[in-house]
C-alpha cells in the first residue's frame, strides 16, 4: 500500500483503564479519498476513529499512545490545542445531534462564531456553502430559522454534516452516520460522502458492509484491537487476504 | 447450525454439477454413436440438450436470486460469479453436442465413411478435459484445473492436424469433400467444447483463489494499463 504523507498513524494504542482496545495501528489515508472501517462489536474500530481526532482522551481512564500525523504534524504534540484540532479533523456520530436551542442557520454557523467570527455576510456565505455541500440546502433555504431538531433523522445528520464541514476540515470522521437511518436519507448521505471527498478526507466506521463496498476507496478491517487487513475496496470485498478478513465479510465468523 | 446461506450455496453447486451430468451425457452419447457408427442413439442427445436447456434457465435463476437477496462477497461471491460462467459454457457444450450429432447423422448415413483415428481421440481428450473440468471444481483444486489447461493444447494440436489432413484429402479426391465436411465440423466443435473445459478450469481457479488468469493477462496490471 502506497504511504501517503497525508494523514497517518504510527504505532497507535488506545487503552480504557488496563484494557488495550486499539493495538500498535499503523494505517495512512490518501488525500481526497474515503476509508472505511469495518469490523465486529468491540474490534476497536470506534475507539480508532476517535483517537483520530483526540476525542478518544475525553473519556475518563481512557489514554492514547502512537503518533498520528496530519501533514506530518503529530496531531499529540503537546502544543496542539484539541478543540482547534477537531476544526481540522470533523466528526459525524451514529445518532444526529444537532444543538437542540439552535435554528437550523446557528447549527452551521456554531463552529465559525466560536471561532470568534461575526460578520453576517461571512456567516451567511458560509452557511449556505456548507448546507448546499451537504445536499440540504434546498429543503431547508427557507426554514433557516426553524429549530434544527424540527428536521427529519435524515436532514438533521446531513445538518450535522453541513455543521462539520462549515469550519472547513480537511478530515472528517463518521461513526455509522447512517445506523439510525431510513434506506433512503441512507443514499442520501452515502451519495454525499462521494460527492465531498473532493474537499475532504473522509473515514468511516460503519456496520453496513455493502455500504462499505459502495462508497469507500480503502476499507480496513478490524479484529479484536487489531488492523488485520487495509486494502483496495474492490479487492478486499472480492478476495481478501486473510482468512479472518474472509471469514467475517461472508458472515462465517465465530 | 447451518446458515440458510450456506445451504442454498451448497444446493447451487450441486445444481450445476447435475447439469453438468447432462453435458457429459451428450458428449458421451456422441462419441458412442461414432465409435459404434450406430445413429440410434442421436435422437437421445437431442433430448439430452433440451434437459441441458431447463437446467440452465434453473442454475441462472438461483444464481441471481441468490447475488439479490444474500448480497455475497468475496470467496461467496467469486463462487456464484464462477457458476453463472460455468453454466453458460456447460449450455454451449450441450449445443456443441447436438451440432456434432447432426454431423453424424449425415455421415453415418454413407456407407463408405470412415472417422479419421485423430477424431476418436480427440472425443477422448474432450471428454477428459470436460470431466476433469467438473472434478477440479467440486474438489475446488486448482492444480486439477490447470491440467485441464494443459490439455487444451494436445485438444487444439488435434484438431489442426485432422484440418491439414483433411483438407488435402479433398483436394485429392472431390468426392471426399461431404465426409470431408462433415469431419471438420465435429473437430472444430469438439475444439470449442474443449475451449468451454477450459473457461470452466479457469473459472474455478477464480473462485477458489481469486485470481483471474484469463488470456494470460494480470487484471491489476491491466488496470493499471486503462487508468492511463
Amino acid at each position: 500500500m502506497e504511504i501517503s504523507s497525508f494523514f497517518s498513524t504510527r504505532d497507535l494504542n488506545a487503552w480504557f483503564g488496563k484494557t488495550l482496545a486499539v493495538r500498535a495501528v499503523n494505517m495512512s489515508f490518501a488525500e481526497n479519498t474515503v476509508s472505511a472501517i469495518i469490523g465486529p462489536s468491540g474490534c476497536g474500530k470506534s475507539t480508532f476513529l476517535r483517537c483520530l481526532n483526540r476525542l478518544h482522551e475525553e473519556v475518563p481512564g481512557a489514554r492514547v499512545n502512537g503518533t498520528v500525523l496530519l501533514e506530518n504534524k503529530n496531531i499529540y504534540s503537546k502544543d496542539v490545542d484539541p478543540v482547534e484540532l477537531r476544526r481540522q479533523i470533523g466528526m459525524v456520530f451514529q445518532k444526529p445531534n444537532p444543538f437542540p436551542a439552535f435554528s437550523v442557520f446557528d447549527n452551521v454557523a456554531v463552529g465559525l462564531k466560536l471561532a470568534g467570527i461575526r460578520k453576517s455576510t461571512i456567516l451567511k456565505d458560509a452557511v449556505e456553502r456548507s448546507l448546499r455541500m451537504a445536499a440540504l440546502w434546498d429543503e431547508v433555504k427557507d426554514k433557516l430559522n426553524d429549530a434544527g431538531t424540527s428536521l427529519s433523522g435524515g436532514q438533521q445528520q446531513r445538518l450535522c454534516i453541513a455543521r462539520a464541514l462549515a469550519v472547513e476540515p480537511r478530515v472528517l470522521l463518521m461513526d455509522e452516520p447512517t445506523s439510525a437511518l431510513d434506506p433512503i436519507s441512507t443514499a442520501k448521505i452515502e451519495e454525499l460522502v462521494s460527492e465531498l471527498k473532493k474537499a475532504v478526507t473522509i473515514i468511516i466506521v460503519t456496520h453496513n458492509m455493502q455500504q462499505a463496498a459502495r462508497i469507500s476507496d480503502q476499507t480496513a478491517f478490524f479484529l479484536l484491537g487489531d488492523l488485520i487487513e487495509y486494502g483496495a475496496t474492490s479487492q478486499l470485498f472480492t478476495a481478501p487476504k486473510d482468512n479472518r478478513t474472509e471469514r467475517y465479510i461472508t458472515g462465517r465468523f465465530g | 447450525m447451518e446458515r440458510h446461506f450456506e445451504t442454498s450455496l451448497r444446493d447451487l453447486k450441486q445444481q450445476l454439477v447435475g447439469m453438468a451430468g447432462y453435458v457429459e451425457k451428450a458428449i458421451d452419447l456422441a462419441a458412442d454413436v461414432l465409435t459404434r457408427r450406430d445413429p440410434a442413439q442421436i435422437e437421445e442427445i437431442f433430448a439430452v440438450e433440451k434437459e441441458i436447456n431447463k437446467r440452465h434457465l434453473a442454475v441462472d435463476n438461483a444464481s441471481v436470486t441468490l447475488l439479490a437477496l444474500q448480497q455475497p462477497l468475496a470467496a461467496d461471491l467469486r463462487l456464484i460469479v464462477a457458476v453463472l460462467k460455468m453454466n453458460t459454457d456447460l449450455e454451449r457444450m450441450g449445443d456443441q453436442a447436438v451440432n456434432i450429432a447432426y454431423a453424424l447423422k449425415d455421415l453415418l448415413a454413407r456407407p463408405n465413411f470412415r472417422a479419421p483415428k485423430d477424431l476418436l481421440e480427440m472425443f477422448t481428450h474432450a471428454k477428459f478435459m470436460v470431466g476433469e473440468a467438473l472434478d477440479s471444481f467440486v474438489q475446488k483444486s486448482p492444480a486439477l484445473s490447470r491440467d485441464v489447461l494443459k490439455r487444451d493444447e494436445t485438444v487444439d494440436a488435434l484438431k489442426n492436424k485432422i484440418f491439414r489432413e483433411t483438407v488435402e484429402k479433398m483436394k485429392a479426391d472431390p468426392a471426399q469433400i461431404d465426409d470431408g465436411l462433415g469431419i471438420i465440423l465435429i473437430a472444430r466443435n469438439l475444439e470449442r467444447i474443449g475451449d468451454h473445459a477450459t473457461n470452466i478450469a479457469e473459472d474455478v481457479i477464480f473462485a477458489a483463489t481469486g485470481e483471474d488468469i484469463r488470456h494470460g493477462y494480470k487484471v491489476e496490471t491491466l488496470r493499471e494499463a486503462l487508468k492511463k
